[in-house]
């Protein structure tokens, strides 16, 4: 699904928008979360508040990214924690492949992890003859139908229980049809507790690397996770180098905005703290702890001094939760790993302009993902700029592909249009004439688009500037 | 040629909507200013605030533009009031963005610093309130995105509603969503402005209201294009055209 | 490219553009969680906890072991692993030959222990701390107390002293790093196991316990 270079974004939303199912499915559950997070933050100063805090603490690390990522990278290795550096999705794969065959590891557990998304590590294992299972329920659901995370925390959203329940009685053995979710969750939870048992190694993701302890902080509600770090005796952590912070008492607002925003939780049912693999005398926990450190197209954001604000996202889901557009097509329309504003903007300068620029203008720039993002990212500032970056904008040309959206017919009508608006007399006959002209105007280019669902627009028999003059109004 | 202007004097930037399709809007909100005693100049030279290119990904064009907006109001010193939460947002909030580090960066700013949104001007500023004299009506409201997000002008414009004794307001779910006009946006994700735009029309259609009213002739334009086509009754119209109808008839 | 040169490389390009100074929050804009006062932290907890399915079973300190015979005479499991290193083990021993509850005393590495653990009905650990902001127990396993324990019977009892209760996750995580080194896992519990992926329709013990059942001595 992702990394097509022939990815048609027409094509994919006017798919998403065909499907009503899909559309309700989607209606429904972002309502809910949207609900479910307004009422976790009530008090608009404390958020206030949280949201500068957490603003200023991943900026902080990112100000010292370098040195946090060396630190974190002592402190891991002097906990025992082996540390790997990978700069490309491909690379990051093949030392993970590594470390399971330097085990004989064939089963793999996996807690939710969307770097290893990124990687397109599942598939990647399975052409290696490792089994890569996910755990987390959205996952599991999805991977059974062979599909990609349509939401990064809820990622099989885009289903609701009658999807569901044909997907476990078609794929799971010996599962009958049932709506009930109680029982899917239980026939979830029977067949994944044997794959736990007997996995040869757990991958996970990390929310928040502390460099100050070498310590690997994981959210999650159903345990999976942590069934995937405490239970295989190997442990891989597949961490986004944007993920290290600096101290441990950088984590209460984090924390707190990351659930808050994502769930509507005050906290997830477990917070997972992994500072080594098995100690001496302990009788459990994973006796090698590897953690693997991605680039994967980061290091090309931070050079970017407004761009880089993206690299501030916890990863909570908020601004998809309540983005309209988001909400109306789904994950799998934008047809990349990370979906929705916050996906707009990274997918382009991950995967360049040219291949994804267009994400960037699924956006009517309403500003709601602003106004929700728990580290005050500029959404909307940053959707113009990879909408100038493919223009080849030469002020801010600096993305991968920039330029690679420009068009003559477009560049031209932009240049006509600034020529216009600097000449409001012209402008003036011009509109008369159109006026005049009426319905006698074709209905090309973007009237055409514009009719396609309103009936067209008609232009006043006086413009106001004609009604200024006339009624005696002061003008100079 | 630069005048000093009384206190009671404000500019008004008409937009370029108001201007070719919602005359009405803008004498409309002319007309309230001098109602409220104010002094009201229309400088001849203005145009489009250049969010449209802005937003399109040609800062330079917007740029141009921009300038142009600027000049045009620089023979006055006072309030510039703007009938359009998203219009008012981009010379108030956007301008200084779009020149940082231009040479004339100062001058934009000075400019942004004079630009009020219409209601938020006469509502907060001004704390008018006005003596409803029109039949009884029940309407529904649509705040555009720009005025609840960025100028925040939404509360002062529905509190002069509230404040019309005759008019029922009916409140639309999910007022907080975006219309699906977004500028260019309808145009150029043209399947995606449509289906946010049917949802907003129901919605609306749901309240019962004979009638919607919104401070933006942007989201205007493209609901009611849109109620037209989907064959729904209720009309729609400026909240500054509403108004006046109300305290004038 | 090995992971050293893949090191060399990221961090090189890292330090080539180094961004400006780090901001800061205006004073009047620094969050932290509010402090509480004692004698509300307990109430807080509870509220919190219950709030997330966990049952609650308040007692005064001394009479826990009949607390402790009370709650396993209503919840009834076959069988209950526990931590030989558990301050309460030697008491839970006794208490365990007097019922029907087979003791599984984990005190052997996983590699044995696991498939037991796998099919054992019940666990019972200590509790380093509660956090009342959010109501957390903080699980601190080591050898005494391994960390499956918590994770893999269908319940869970948790023995916390309301003494240990602090106000806020901060100040929990203080006490964890005051010490030389972080302990290997430290888990920090609200409630049972919980997901919410199939319809955003809430549903307990998915992979973790079904059950918490939180052991409160005051």
């Amino acid at each position: 699904m992702h990394n097509d270079p022939h990815f048609d974004f027409t094509a994919s939303l006017e798919k998403a928008l065909a499907d009503p199912q899909l559309g309700e499915n989607f209606k429904n559950a972002m309502t809910g979360l949207r609900g479910k997070r307004l009422a976790i933050f009530p008090d608009a100063d404390e958020l206030a508040k949280l949201r500068a805090t957490g603003k200023a603490v991943k900026a902080r690390a990112l100000s010292k990214l370098p040195e946090l990522l060396v630190r974190l990278e002592a402190n891991c290795v002097k906990n025992g924690i082996r540390v790997h550096w990978a700069q490309t999705g491909e690379e990051a794969n093949a030392m993970i492949l590594d470390i399971l065959r330097a085990h004989g590891a064939t089963r793999l557990v996996k807690g939710k992890s969307m770097a290893s998304e990124e990687t397109g590590l599942n598939h990647y294992l399975e052409k290696h003859d490792v089994e890569a299972l996910e755990t987390d329920l959205g996952e599991f659901i999805i991977q059974l139908d062979g599909e990609t995370p349509s939401h990064i925390i809820v990622p099989a959203v885009h289903k609701n229980k009658k999807q569901v329940a044909e997907t476990f009685h078609r794929h799971l053995p010996g599962a009958p049809y049932t709506e009930d979710v109680q029982e899917l969750n239980a026939m979830a939870r029977k067949t994944l507790r044997e794959k736990f048992r007997t996995a040869h190694a757990g991958l996970s993701g990390v929310n928040f690397a502390v460099a100050e302890t070498g310590t690997l902080v994981l959210v999650e509600n159903e345990g999976n996770g942590r069934m995937c770090t405490h239970v295989p005796p190997v442990h891989i952590a597949l961490m986004g180098i944007d993920k290290v912070v600096e101290n441990l008492s950088d984590l209460p607002p984090l924390l707190r905005l990351l659930t808050g925003s994502a769930t509507g939780q005050l906290m997830t049912t477990y917070l997972n703290c992994i500072t080594s693999p098995r100690r001496e005398g302990e009788k459990d926990g994973p006796k090698e702890v590897h953690l693997v450190l991605l680039d994967n197209g980061r290091t090309r954001l931070f050079a970017d001094p407004q761009l880089s604000a993206g690299l501030r996202c916890i990863r909570c889901g908020a601004c998809m939760n309540n983005c309209p557009v988001y909400v109306r097509v789904g994950g799998h329309a934008y047809g990349s790993v990370y979906p929705g504003p916050i996906g707009s903007v990274l997918t382009p300068q991950f995967e360049g302009i040219d291949a994804k620029g267009d994400l960037a203008g699924a956006s009517s720039l309403c500003g709601a993902c602003e106004e929700v993002c728990p580290v005050l990212i500029p959404l909307a500032e940053h959707l113009r700029r990879i909408r100038a970056e493919g223009q080849g904008c030469p002020d801010t040309c600096h993305v991968r592909g920039c330029g690679s959206k420009r068009t003559l017919a477009e560049t031209l009508a932009w240049k006509a249009w600034a020529f216009l608006e600097s000449n409001p007399w012209l402008r003036e006959r011009l509109l008369r004439l159109a006026g005049l002209l009426g319905d006698r105007i074709p209905a090309v280019g973007p009237l055409k688009a514009w009719t396609s669902a309103r009936t067209t627009p008609k232009l006043a028999p006086k413009s106001l500037r004609q009604l200024v003059r006339e009624e005696g109004i002061r003008h100079e | 040629m630069h005048k000093t202007a009384s206190p009671g004097t404000v500019s008004f930037f008409g937009t370029c909507l108001a201007d070719a399709a919602f005359p009405g809007a803008g004498m409309a909100a002319i007309r309230i200013l001098e109602h409220l005693g104010l002094d009201v100049v229309y400088p001849l030279e203005q145009g489009c605030c250049g969010q449209p290119a802005y937003n399109s990904g040609f800062p330079g064009e917007a740029r141009k533009v921009a300038l142009r907006q600027i000049e045009a109001f620089a023979g006055q010193s006072g309030p510039i009031v703007v009938p359009s939460g998203s219009c008012a947002g981009m010379l108030k909030l956007h301008y200084p963005k779009l020149f940082e580090g231009h040479p004339r960066y100062f001058e934009v700013l000075a400019f942004s610093g004079r630009v009020f949104e219409f209601f938020d001007f006469i509502g907060r500023e001004l704390g008018a309130c006005f003596e409803d004299r029109g039949p009884s009506v029940t309407v529904a409201w649509h705040s555009s995105c720009h005025a609840m997000r960025e100028t925040g002008s939404t509360q002062a414009a529905k509190a002069i509603l509230r404040g019309l004794a005759n008019v029922e307001l009916k409140e639309i779910t999910r007022e907080y969503e975006c219309c699906g006009f977004g500028g260019t946006f309808s145009v150029k994700r043209p399947e995606v402005s449509a289906a946010m735009v049917r949802d907003k029309v129901a919605d609306i259609a749901a309240t019962g209201a004979s009638m919607v009213l919104s401070a933006d002739c942007g989201c205007l334009l493209n609901i009611t294009g849109a109620a037209a086509k989907m064959g729904q009754s209720f009309t729609g119209m400026h909240l500054a055209e509403f108004l006046w109808g109300r305290i004038h008839a | 490219m090995s992971s050293q040169d893949a090191r060399e490389q990221i961090l090189s390009r890292l330090g080539a553009h180094k961004p400006g100074p780090p901001p800061t929050v205006a004073p009047h804009l620094a969050w932290s969680a509010p402090v509480l006062a004692p004698a509300e932290r307990t109430a807080s907890l509870v509220k919190r906890m219950e709030a997330m399915r966990a049952e609650i079973r308040r007692t005064p300190e001394k009479k826990w072991k009949e607390a402790l015979a009370q709650l396993l005479t209503d919840k009834g499991p076959a069988t209950l692993a526990y931590g030989p290193g558990a301050w309460f083990a030697k008491d839970l021993k006794t208490l365990l030959a007097k019922s029907n509850t087979e003791a599984k005393p984990y005190a052997e590495d996983a590699e044995h222990f696991r498939d037991t653990l796998f099919g054992t009905a019940a666990s019972i650990t200590s509790v380093q701390a509660g956090i009342a902001e959010t109501g957390a127990l903080v699980l601190i396993p080591g050898p005494g107390e391994p960390r499956l324990l918590s994770l893999v019977p269908p319940v869970h009892i948790a023995v916390l002293r309301a003494s240990d209760i602090v106000s806020t996750l901060a100040e929990a995580l203080e006490t964890l790093s005051s010490g030389t080194t972080m302990a290997s896992n430290v888990v920090l519990v609200t409630g049972p196991s919980k997901t919410a992926d199939i319809e955003l329709t809430l549903a307990f013990g998915v992979h973790g316990p079904k059950e918490v059942v939180v052991l409160l001595l005051e």
